[in-house]
């Protein structure tokens, strides 16, 4: 009996097998060794009917805590409009492949450029590639676009501001891509601006990044940074959180060559991880070293505007070991996703739920200090919505508690200090419940 | 698909004061924590623009995309299978998409499980010991892979190991992924078939490789039977041999990568898993090893423990992080539907049937098309354009008159051993009525070239729009509107 994706009957399968010259299926592998055939069944469960598929996944999900989210720590709980899901599971756009074919893929390269021309007035940059798989791989290529634009020097100076799961993954990419990454100190919960200064008195640093939004979810002022850089010859880098530039000042304004970091929060539901988006923007001068794909307009034989895939003369299928990336798929999907998501919210929906999710912060930040058990560790700086606290009673122990509750209460940094971030899902009677369970310990 | 261009953008609709989305208040004072100086001083300008305006925007959009769902996709190399909707069902289910990453594991044991179950098929039928879910895409798997490689090495103390091998037919991914990973490329010739040639090989096996990379089948669709032999003499070299899964497809239930002896792997979960491609993603490239391999996977791990339940942890013996958590946690979720629909009944069936078509495909055309290798192929075969080629017509000219016809092209100008190669792969989701019409197309076009090579050469002329200007797009890059 054929399946429901196998469309096979067994007449079809003699009559093509005659076309091939041959009685038995097998026989397509005479050419495979006897010795590597695998024989008997692979040790996976029975198929399932539609039916069973979803019982098995309802299984899984009971067993998983719906919570309420004060989580961040670089993705955060957002509404997603109802127009975005219906969009991109459109199956013309879910089941294309990279726009190869221009003719038949104006679609996706229509909304790549609308894409690029949007993460180009977020960051204020010149140049917007196709997106990248997330902010932390989308860092470490940033890392490795320093190095190989400074040919001979291969340092880059990271500030210990980062979170740490960026961190992480920079660390592994500068390891084996021979890059030696120096944490810039932090002070008082920000980059420690002299610390640099003296740091890139080697002559030998290709690159620097920094945080911001930073893992304190405090806004830092770069004030000078760029100047510092440019006179060291080093590439600037600013790691964002795409959601935060509707308010914030932008990369461009603070002088960064490049901006990198983390989209989910435009919308993009948690998922326990992925697909999120990652961006990657530039300026002009340096359009030519970035990494991943890039949509251009162009004409048609019969001049209308169209769109392609250009500049790929930078990418592995033609440059092969001389790439700027070994990167091929960019997130096609999840930008088209943001793409609608900011075409929905517009600026001022942004800075309403940027606004939203800042008197939350501000709100519960100051709720909880009055319980007295727990502290902002770096009361003097600026944040939206996103705080860190200094407790008492140790990290783990009240987002434990609080889990009893069914809230998540944020992300324990290390054991006594906490990160909390609100945004426009929870309200005032979560933080006064997470409040109170602060309270109680 | 829709012939006819939309061609509009979102900024070209847009009209101030009109907006898609609204948020309730939350009746919370209003703070303005954030001095001037930190706050943009250029406005924000994004689109104003209605909901109903929005959606009907990127669905008249959508008309212009040609997808799996609209027709057949002989895409070579790139396994345009079937994307069954369960998947997408389940990938939205609640239960999971709420889930934040850094959510303790006892609150998130079922999607830890989810992780698990995957990591335990995808180790059966790679015939591996253990796979990470962590990468994010094919060529990120590759990355990860090598640097597994390269962490067994530098944990023997063996770091004169800076090369890696790769066949001159290889996806260029492969040595894009070394160059990442720090390792200098050497290419070995393949011989006319594109078979790694066993005696130009051996005398580059020496202490300074740390792996060879190879695709089994090859990107000719041919599979190196002398992979065994080949795999010896890697491992007496003290190198280890890292599988391509991007031509995983045809040996579902046939032959598993880690009895061929490949040591590490990746699989491409949005090509033999059925996951869509989404325009360019997200997919996912898990990375399975041989026993002995496992500590130097990514962190973190996924463990089961001994009372049932799972935990994250991380191996001092570990690479590190490749991303920021469990990979493309939904794209996973997709792919573990697809392995429980199919079950152990049909998996099998996956590959065998996969190649049934490319081999119809091959035996249906190769009086007109050249064929530049005889014999059985896999899931996918080569034709070096036409073998008439005083019509001056060119694989390029096939691939665009194909979108007349409503097929996608397949790949064209890869691999890169013949001057016009035009490689396709049907998968096994196809049925045979598909491929009768697509034959009858491919002979009708052969016979266009003959009657008619002017118009084959300036097709398409029934797409949306017709080819454009890449040199222009070039030389003069506009990437933005403005």
């Amino acid at each position: 009996m054929s399946h429901r994706y196998l469309p096979h009957t067994q007449a079809d399968i003699d009559r093509m097998l005659e076309r091939c010259g041959v009685s038995r299926l097998e026989e397509l592998y005479s050419d495979v060794p006897e010795q590597l055939l695998f024989k008997g069944e692979y040790d996976v469960p029975s198929e399932m009917s539609e039916r069973q598929v979803r019982e098995f996944f309802d299984t899984l999900g009971a067993q998983n805590s719906r919570l309420v989210c004060f989580a961040g720590n670089g993705y955060y709980d957002h509404d997603t409009p109802a127009a975005v899901s219906y969009i991109v599971s459109r199956s013309e756009f879910l089941t294309a492949y990279t726009p190869y074919q221009p003719e038949i893929s104006q679609g996706t390269l229509h909304y790549i450029f609308e894409y690029q021309t949007m993460m180009c007035r977020l960051t204020g940059m010149d140049v917007s590639n196709a997106s990248m798989y997330d902010g932390t791989t989308a860092t470490a290529e940033a890392m490795m676009m320093a190095v190989a634009h400074a040919r001979k020097r291969n340092r880059v100076l990271v500030s210990s501001t980062m979170r740490k799961a960026v961190l992480d993954v920079v660390a592994t990419y500068a390891r084996y891509h021979g890059v030696t990454v120096d944490l810039i100190p932090e002070k008082d919960g920000v980059t420690d601006r002299e610390a640099l200064a003296a740091m890139l008195d080697d002559k030998n640093v290709a690159g620097v990044i920094v945080a911001q939004r930073n893992r304190y979810g405090i806004i830092e002022d770069y004030t000078g940074y760029a100047d510092l850089c440019k006179a060291a010859k080093a590439l600037f880098i600013m790691n964002c959180i795409a959601s935060d530039l509707a308010v914030l000042k932008t990369p461009a304004e603070w002088g960064a060559d490049v901006a990198v970091g983390d989209a989910q929060s435009l919308g993009i539901p948690l998922s326990f991880g992925g697909p999120y988006l990652g961006f990657m923007c530039c300026r002009n001068a340096l359009i030519r070293k970035l990494p991943g794909r890039i949509v251009g307009q162009t004409v048609d034989n019969d001049g209308r505007r169209v769109f392609v895939l250009t500049l790929q003369a930078r990418e592995q299928h033609i440059r092969r070991e001389k790439a700027t990336s070994n990167i091929c798929s960019n997130q096609g999907l999840m930008a088209l996703f943001v793409t609608v998501y900011l075409s929905l919210t517009g600026a001022e929906g942004l800075r309403e739920i940027n606004r939203q999710g800042q008197n939350g912060a501000h709100y519960l930040a100051e709720k909880l200090q009055a319980t007295g058990k727990v502290k902002l560790t770096y009361p003097d700086k600026p944040f939206l919505n996103e705080f860190c606290i200094t407790t008492e009673t140790a990290a783990s122990e009240i987002i434990t508690r609080a889990m009893e509750r069914g809230i998540l209460a944020g992300v324990a940094l290390d054991d006594h200090r906490m990160t909390v971030a609100v945004t426009e899902l929870q309200t005032k009677e979560d933080m006064d419940c997470l409040t109170e369970i602060v309270n109680a310990l | 698909m829709n012939r006819e261009l939309y061609g509009k953008l979102i900024f070209e609709l847009s009209k101030p004061g009109r907006r898609g989305f609204h948020i309730a208040d939350n009746h919370l004072p209003q703070t303005n924590a954030l001095p001037s100086e930190l706050l943009r001083q250029e406005p924000l300008d994004l689109p104003e623009v209605d909901e109903p305006t929005v959606v009907r925007h990127y669905t008249n959009m959508s008309t212009n995309n040609f997808g799996v769902d609209t027709g057949f996709y002989p895409l070579g190399s790139c396994t345009m299978k079937y994307n069954p909707k369960i998947n997408e069902e389940m990938a939205a289910h609640p239960a999971f998409t709420h889930l934040h990453p850094d959510t303790p594991a006892s609150a998130v044991q079922g999607a830890l499980k989810m992780y698990h179950d995957l990591q335990l098929a995808l180790s059966e039928i790679g015939g591996m010991a253990e796979f990470t879910l962590n990468p994010y895409a094919g060529a990120h798997g590759e990355l990860t892979g090598l640097m597994v490689i390269r962490a067994y090495h530098d944990s023997r103390n063996d770091s004169a190991r800076v090369k890696v091998i790769v066949p001159d037919s290889a996806h260029g991914t492969n040595p894009a992924s070394a160059a990442v990973a720090g390792l200098e490329i050497v290419e070995v010739k393949s011989r006319p078939d594109g078979t790694v040639d066993v005696d130009d090989l051996r005398p580059l096996l020496d202490e300074t490789v740390a792996a060879v990379m190879m695709t089994n089948p090859n990107t000719l669709g041919i599979f190196e039977k002398n992979i065994p032999e080949i795999a010896r003499l890697v491992h007496e070299a003290g190198a280890l041999l890292y599988y391509d899964g991007a031509n995983l497809n045809p040996m579902l239930g046939v032959a598993r990568p880690g009895d061929m002896g490949f040591d590490v792997m990746h699989i491409n979960l949005h090509k033999t898993f059925s996951t869509p491609h989404g325009g360019g993603g997200p997919g996912a490239g898990p990375v399975g090893v041989r026993a002995g391999l496992e500590q130097f996977l990514p962190s973190p791990k996924v463990v089961k423990n001994a009372d049932g339940t799972y935990s994250l942890v991380c191996d001092d013996s570990s690479l590190g992080h490749v991303s920021a958590h469990l990979g493309n946690f939904g794209v996973e979720m997709r792919a573990l539907a697809y392995i429980l629909s199919l079950g152990k009944e049909n998996l099998s069936k996956v590959g065998p049937l996969a190649t049934l078509g490319a081999n119809y495909i091959k035996e249906s055309l190769k009086d007109l098309y050249l064929l530049p290798i005889e014999g059985v192929c896999k899931h996918e075969f080569v034709f070096d354009g036409l073998i008439d080629k005083s019509t001056g017509v060119t694989t390029l000219d096939i691939a665009k008159r194909l979108l007349d016809y409503g097929y996608h092209a397949p790949t064209i100008y890869f691999p890169l051993l013949f001057h016009e190669s035009l490689m396709i792969e049907p998968t096994e989701t196809e049925s045979v009525d598909t491929l009768d019409d697509f034959i009858a197309v491919m002979r009708k076009i052969a016979e266009e070239a003959a009657s008619d090579p002017e118009m084959v050469k300036t097709a398409p002329h029934n797409t949306p729009i017709s080819r454009p200007d890449d040199t222009e797009a070039a030389l003069h890059p506009v990437v933005k509107y403005e």
